[in-house]
């Protein structure tokens, strides 16, 4: 770093070539020291293909020695969503098209499997064939939708995608219980992915075996992006006319990435069809869209390694936030609230004022409950572990809240939209009233619905990074060039 | 014939469903046929209604506002909370007409605010980006606004049970019957659009959103305040939607959280058939999407009924992208 020469800033020099928006960003590289400076600069100069192994040897180890059982099903479900976005990326990412239909290859791609080797038909073909055929009918599919692309941008591109995936649903739904796709029951027994006389049948196989897929995909991608073809997708992303009068064949690369993109998303499928033994229309709606959406958009829409850390921040938080461990989403949510004070809130006298006051407020809040009445702070907490009694005496958690938590909810939001308009120690002030509350409508109400909650937080992640940090985690920042 | 060529396959199709709708009619007799274009009739005013504000908006910032259809979900369920509020429907506490007008003033002003909140919270800032970035933030709206619906009203079925509301009966025009909601509905329906068209066409605010659509630079220039104007727009497009969904609750009968998604999705089919950015054209393509459902669920299978009026959105997309009344606009670079 010692090397390069600060940036000087002489008023008179000329200044061809340096955009403020590329200094700016320079700048900000240069700024980026401590902890986050070094792994920044250490990942930088990692090669990619490096970066690659590296993340391989971590998967392939990493659960031999932590011993938990689920620990497989997580992996397996993280690399389902790496593979998903990494699909979606070639689309969204890297050629700039929005494709709301994405799920449907995913759906295509587990139905043509389970079609063609399942007890449903009486077809039992190996998955030597299936496999490859699965890809090729998503490709297909996603030929015949990026047809549209040639005459439809943008708003129109992506109505018409999202009415695509959902006919997917509409027609997997509607069909007759024997028919093609065996209607709203879906397709079950689906034979497990045997290759080459080895028969997958654990959940251990399927995630060493969807982490080799992983590799393929990734390392294909990679060399793809970096070749003409990658290039032009994202000259025809950033401005599709320039890129038509540098004589690129607009039309035939956005068909390219479709074709890509559904062909990944179909191989997917065929993977995650015979790992859930059944698929069924459910599982292809639009909560999954938005949890890839999510994944893109977190990770860094035009970035591969941004793609694999969205997915596993997305998959960890999307299992925490499950009915069946409500301590650990507790975790997560107080976890995160507490990191991103502490991360967010300068100087360090402010973020102290604010925890005080906070947890102030809180206890003077709970004694006037329990004061003005019996029921207001007897309320069962949700099986808390460690955090219980904590919750117990700060939190007010009513014995039968009636529809108080949803006003809660509702103001919750209000306050939070309020809170990103005000500025200095107006939101200091708001600050505290604001946590308490979040902890408050968390406690009684979030917690109780978590597979809704997760929807909830992805769709208001979307919008935040959107507005704040629309090139997510490790993506580049785009302008817009006029 | 040069004309007809560019048709192909899509007006094929097109003309294959006509047929078989006119075979259908033949068969089962005109009652049934009434019987569905009232239906049809009530479902497009609706369709109308919430075609509009994605036109208005989608003439005004280029935006489709995927949240569009959670607005008027929240404008059914904000209607309904009037309703049981005074009593429900068996018994309201006031006179039916003071309670039906309440219901729509509540449900307007809550989703017109409501869309002036997202419009400053989950676009302003997105204006000058990348197209791509509101469009995201607007499917995370919608998904916001879905899940919190969920979480704060549950998952079932809420019924307005205006069928039974006081005063309200049917009446037989030969062996048609027809509610009187139903006819209360597509009247109020047509008066909120004549009341919009006028409002465009004759105050000041409609001529600077008329201004800002055609040229926001050129318009912030003339001394229109922009963001006032597009929020007005916003507000204006959600309180039409708050309309709609009060008067779905009225005609109907059953709301719940995911009705929006659908909703939305053939309310910009119909702003796309009419052609968008036309007001008269969001009325037409709103009755004629409605007609094609009612009619598809009478006499094809009803499951199919989406599949075909998304069908005949993609075919008007590709053929004539600019719709029945809209008028041919040209990319600039």
């Amino acid at each position: 770093m010692s090397e390069i020469p600060p940036i000087t800033d002489q008023p008179d020099a000329p200044k061809i070539g340096v955009d403020s928006w590329v200094a700016a960003s320079e700048e900000r590289v240069e700024r980026a020291r401590g902890a986050r400076g070094l792994a920044l600069g250490a990942f930088e100069r990692t090669p990619p293909p490096f970066r690659l192994a590296a993340f391989v040897a971590v998967a392939c180890t990493l659960p031999l020695f932590v011993s938990s059982g689920n620990l497989f099903r997580y992996g397996f479900f993280t690399l389902v969503y790496v593979m998903l976005g990494l699909g979606l990326n070639v689309v969204v990412g890297f050629s700039g098209l929005l494709d709301l239909g994405y799920v449907a290859f995913y759906g295509i791609g587990a139905y043509t499997y389970a079609i063609l080797s399942s007890d449903l038909h009486g077809i039992h073909w190996p998955a030597e064939v299936t496999i490859p055929i699965a890809i090729v009918v998503a490709a297909v599919l996603g030929l015949i939708l990026g047809l549209s692309s040639r005459r439809l941008l943008g708003d129109y591109l992506a109505i018409v995608t999202l009415f695509f995936g959902q006919a997917f649903v509409t027609f997997v739904n509607n069909a007759n219980p024997k028919g093609l796709t065996g209607g709203a029951n879906g397709i079950g027994n689906i034979d497990n992915i045997s290759v080459f006389g080895y028969t997958l049948t654990t959940t251990r196989q399927y995630y060493y075996f969807i982490l080799a897929a992983f590799v393929v995909v990734f390392a294909a991608l990679w060399s793809l992006v970096r070749s003409r073809i990658g290039r032009a997708w994202m000259a025809l992303r950033e401005d599709a006319l320039a890129a038509s009068l540098m004589s690129i064949p607009v039309n035939r690369l956005k068909l390219l990435a479709f074709v890509f993109g559904a062909g990944i998303a179909g191989l997917t499928g065929a993977i995650v069809g015979p790992a859930l033994t059944g698929v069924a229309p459910g599982n292809f709606d639009t909560s999954i869209l938005i949890t890839i959406y999510a994944v893109v958009i977190l990770g860094g829409a035009g970035s591969l390694a941004g793609v694999v850390i969205g997915a596993i921040v997305i998959n960890v938080s999307y299992e925490l936030l499950t009915p069946a461990t409500p301590d650990r989403a507790r975790w997560l949510f107080y976890g995160v609230l507490i990191v991103a004070l502490v991360a967010k809130v300068r100087p360090w006298s402010r973020l102290v004022t604010v925890l005080v006051t906070t947890a102030a407020l809180g206890f003077a809040l709970h004694e006037l409950a329990a004061v003005s009445s019996s029921t207001a702070t007897t309320g069962e907490v949700n099986t808390g572990g460690f955090l219980t009694g904590a919750i117990r005496s700060w939190v007010v958690i009513p014995e039968s809240p009636g529809r108080l938590p949803d006003y809660g909810y509702v103001l919750l939001i209000a306050m939070i939209l309020v809170l990103t308009t005000v500025k200095g120690w107006w939101r200091v002030a708001l600050l505290a009233p604001t946590l308490y509350l979040a902890a408050f409508v968390w406690e009684n109400l979030l917690i109780e619905q978590p597979s809704v909650t997760r929807l909830i937080l992805f769709g208001a992640l979307l919008v935040a990074l959107m507005n704040l940090r629309p090139q997510g985690l490790l993506g580049t920042a785009r302008v817009e060039i006029v | 014939m040069r004309r007809l060529r560019g048709i192909g396959i899509p007006g094929a199709i097109l003309i294959a469903v006509v047929i078989f709708f006119v075979w259908e009619i033949h068969n089962k007799g005109w009652t049934l046929f009434f019987t569905l274009l009232v239906n049809g009739l009530t479902l497009g005013s609706v369709y109308a209604l919430i075609a509009l504000g994605y036109s208005m908006v989608y003439g005004i910032l280029k935006l489709l506002n995927f949240a569009h259809g959670d607005v008027y979900m929240i404008g059914a369920f904000m209607g309904f909370g009037v309703l049981s509020l005074l009593g429900g429907a068996l018994s309201p506490s006031v006179n039916v007409w003071v309670l039906i007008a309440l219901m729509f003033a509540v449900s307007m002003l809550g989703s017109g605010g409501l869309g002036v909140v997202i419009e400053r919270f989950a676009y302003r800032r997105l204006r000058d980006a990348p197209r791509i970035a509101p469009l995201i933030s607007a499917l995370g709206v919608s998904f916001l606004l879905q899940n919190s619906a969920l979480i704060l009203f549950g998952s079932r079925y809420r019924d307005y049970n205006t069928f039974d509301l006081v005063g309200f009966g049917g009446i037989h025009i030969g062996d048609v019957f027809i509610w009187k909601m139903r006819i209360f509905v597509v009247a109020s329906a047509v008066a909120l659009m004549i009341a919009l068209t006028l409002f465009v066409a004759r105050t000041q605010l409609g001529k600077a959103m008329r201004a800002t659509s055609f040229d926001r630079e050129a318009a912030a220039m003339m001394g229109v305040n922009v963001d006032r104007v597009i929020a007005s727009t916003f507000f204006i497009g959600s309180a039409l939607a708050g309309a709609a969904g009060v008067m779905f609750g009225l005609a109907f009968g059953q709301i719940f959280h995911f009705m929006g998604f659908l909703a939305g999705l053939k309310g910009f089919t119909a702003a796309v058939v009419g052609g968008i950015g036309s007001i008269p054209g969001a009325m037409v393509g709103g009755l004629l999407v409605g007609c094609v459902e009612a009619f598809s669920q009478g006499y094809a299978n009803g499951n199919w009924s989406d599949l075909i009026v998304f069908g005949i959105l993609i075919v008007f997309m590709l053929v004539r992208p600019t719709g029945l009344l809209g008028t041919r606009a040209i990319q600039k670079v």
